[in-house]
């Protein structure tokens, strides 16, 4: 049989080491329909799965393969799919269903170019939104956006791990660059690898109340097969899982969907930040731009210029005290982002006025150049 | 001679161990043959002493799809018409378990229709019980992919101009190894091929031809489901291993019910087990 961990070095692509990384949490279902650029991991997982004791499946099209996913996570195995944009737009309806139904799963979004079928090939950070407020109603998920390979890698096991102990869909968000680029990735021995299961149900069964959650907003969560024998639905419902259709109940039940990830996102949140102690200017770049946004910076720093560099790594919940704190000399915010305007919203939200935010947007398929980034820096050092 | 009787106080019904009867009364309205259709269900469940602890129902949304609620077992309640692709991952994540699906004809063959006929076609051990009452009851009585030919529906106002599916031959052409087809009048012939689905490893379909009596029918001049049920007796014939695609169904002259396809072809878990086995050989 083969090893679930590849422990040791090896040369491969983000999407690669995204399928790596599930199989080192623990996940055991992979439920996908092929689309570029995350292609890779389906085939992948195609591979890997049945040699290690899990499973693999290829529905008829992606609404399939989350509820697919659902389905398997209810039945006590550590699930995931992944896709690109046009996907996700069909997961949507199955996202807000794991939401409401506080459903532990992994969603892989390789973004691509769009709106619509828009460039399947090209890179692209255009669904940061989308991953939020895909489906609809107020829920929250978690997303996670990677910039390396070796976070690729990272991040899934991270996904899993916060979407186990949340119950919530976490999506890893990684764009064409990181999915399709290959580095150096290195896989720790199996003992290294931090692993978080959900919490099951401690009472028996005619005790047990689904959707009566703990202190931390969490319900424990028993699995099909068990004898707890219990119902979930996605209509507004109780702790038993009855639905109900007055106020007290939708009341009781949204609120906790949203705040058990608003009122623990500091432990969830997640950036990091590169010279930005005594940083005027804060660059916020993120995934496959903010490689090229950490040249900028070392090319600015070398001219004596103060400049800093914001990487979110978590983008759902937004890292805002991080945020706060890395702007706290900043005279200028340039975000610098692969869409049209999205996460800048998101950055003004923060920073309220108090110095200048300034967007360089990109939208056809590959990163800034550095150079691109220095043109702004410059426009700004008085 | 001495008569024993009992008060209907120390009297239990003998289902009702296989009902969540904390969720009675159900929302089902009266003469309505969804509560027949469940109660043949859990009587198959009884007379099969079927191992409620691997049982899973699962259901789309709709009247039919409110099935999933009532049962004392594992159970969940999907998005519309999802509750085939739902059942497909618990199937593979664990092939231990029983998927039981239970919704409508609107909630399976328009917008799960998709997922309808790709698990027939992996033959993934699953049974589906389709309650057929011709419409959209939960939204009020539109038409929908059963609709018949010239039915007046509230989106058909003037007659349906659309041809309708003819399910038991969506599910044979489709690939599923058992496939049945009972009114709501014919209970216990239904419980039987209830048991025998409940039985068989495969991709199961039954349908059961069922009143609507406060929309559908109400909107046809059918009269009371009463009516409906003298109806389906006049009309309704049993003819066994008929073709499927003959199977007619039609309230004007004539509903074909009873065992269509009784089959055995590869399970799907089976044969991703046993691929898994052989590879893990290496
Ligand atoms: C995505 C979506 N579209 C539409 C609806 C509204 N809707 C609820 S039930 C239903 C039809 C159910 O018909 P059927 O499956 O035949 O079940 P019945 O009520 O007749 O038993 C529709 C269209 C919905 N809930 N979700
Ligand atoms: S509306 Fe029709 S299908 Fe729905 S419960 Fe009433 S009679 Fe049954
Ligand atoms: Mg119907």
């Amino acid at each position: 049989m083969q090893k679930a961990v590849l422990t040791g070095e090896m040369f491969t692509q983000g999407d690669i080491a995204a399928a790596e990384g599930a199989l080192a949490a623990g996940c055991r279902f992979f439920a996908g329909y092929p689309i570029t650029p995350a292609t890779e991991i389906a085939e992948r997982m195609a591979y890997r799965l049945p040699r290690i004791g899990g499973r693999y499946i290829q529905m008829e099209d992606e609404i399939a393969s989350c509820t697919a996913v659902l389905g398997a996570s209810y039945s006590g195995v550590k699930a995931m799919t992944a896709t690109s944009g046009p996907g996700v737009s069909l997961m949507n309806e199955t996202i807000g269903l794991a939401a409401m139904t506080e459903t532990p799963m992994v969603l892989v979004n390789v973004m691509r170019g769009g709106p619509s079928t828009g460039q399947p090939t090209e890179a692209s950070q255009s669904d940061i939104m989308q991953a939020k407020w895909g489906s609809h109603g107020d829920y929250e998920i978690i997303a996670l956006i990677p910039s390396s390979v070796q976070e690729m890698f990272d991040l899934t096991i991270k996904a899993f791990n916060l979407s186990e102990q949340f119950r919530v869909p976490a999506f890893v968000l990684a764009d064409e660059i990181i999915g399709h680029m290959r580095e150096r990735l290195v896989i720790p021995h199996e003992d290294e690898i931090e692993i978080v299961n959900r919490k099951k149900p401690t009472v028996p069964p005619e005790e047990y109340l689904p959707f009566k959650a703990e202190e931390d907003l969490v319900p424990p969560m028993a699995t099909f097969g068990d004898g707890y024998h219990f119902y979930a639905t996605g209509l507004t419902h109780d702790e038993r899982g009855y639905p109900v259709m007055d106020d007290e109940t939708q009341l009781a039940l949204i609120p906790r969907l949203c705040d058990k990830i608003r009122k623990n996102s500091a432990k969830i949140t997640e950036a990091k930040t590169l010279e930005t102690e005594d940083a005027e200017i804060l660059l916020v770049a993120y995934g496959g731009e903010s490689r090229t946004a950490m040249r900028a910076v070392k090319d600015a720093r070398n001219k004596g210029m103060k400049i800093g560099l914001f990487r979110p790594v978590s983008v759902w919940p937004f890292p805002k005290e991080q945020l706060k704190e890395a702007a706290a000399n900043a005279q200028h915010v340039i975000v610098a982002e692969l869409n049209y305007g999205q996460l800048v919203g998101e950055v003004e939200r923060v920073i309220r006025n108090e110095v200048p935010v300034h967007l360089i947007p990109r939208v056809c398929g590959s990163p800034h150049t550095p150079d691109d980034l220095m043109k702004e820096i410059r426009r700004r050092i008085k | 001679m001495t008569v024993t009787t009992r008060s209907s106080s120390d009297y239990r019904h003998p289902i009702l161990e296989y009902i969540r009867q904390d969720r009675l009364p159900h929302i089902f309205c009266s003469a309505c043959g969804i509560g027949t259709v469940l109660q043949a269900f859990a009587n198959a469940l009884r007379s099969l002493n079927f191992d409620m602890d691997r049982l899973v129902v699962i259901s789309g949304i709709g009247c039919t799809g409110r099935a999933s609620g009532y049962f004392e077992s594992d159970s969940y309640h999907t998005t519309h018409g999802r509750a085939i692709a739902f059942a497909t991952g618990v199937k593979v994540a664990n092939p231990n378990l029983k998927p039981v699906v239970i919704s409508g004809d609107g909630d399976l063959f328009a917008i799960g229709g998709n997922h309808f006929i790709h698990a027939a076609r992996r033959n993934v051990d699953m049974l589906v019980l389709c309650v057929n009452n011709f419409n959209y009851g939960m939204t009020g009585g539109q038409m929908g992919p059963t609709t018949p030919d010239s039915a007046i529906t509230v989106t058909s106002p003037d007659g349906n101009i659309e041809h309708p599916f003819n399910l038991v031959s969506v599910a044979a052409a489709s690939g599923a190894v058992f496939v049945a087809r009972w009114t709501a009048l014919h209970a216990r012939r239904l419980t039987k091929s209830l048991e025998k689905a409940l039985q068989k490893k495969g991709f199961k379909f039954i349908e059961v031809v069922s009143p609507c009596p406060t929309l559908y029918d109400r909107y046809n001049r059918h009269g009371s489901g009463l009516d409906v049920m003298k109806r389906y007796r006049e009309i309704s014939v049993i003819r066994n291993f008929t073709d499927p695609m003959k199977a007619e169904i039609d309230y004007r002259t004539r509903i074909v019910c009873g065992e269509f396809v009784d089959t055995e072809k590869p399970e799907f878990t089976d044969l991703l087990a046993s691929q898994a086995a052989e590879l893990q050989k290496r």
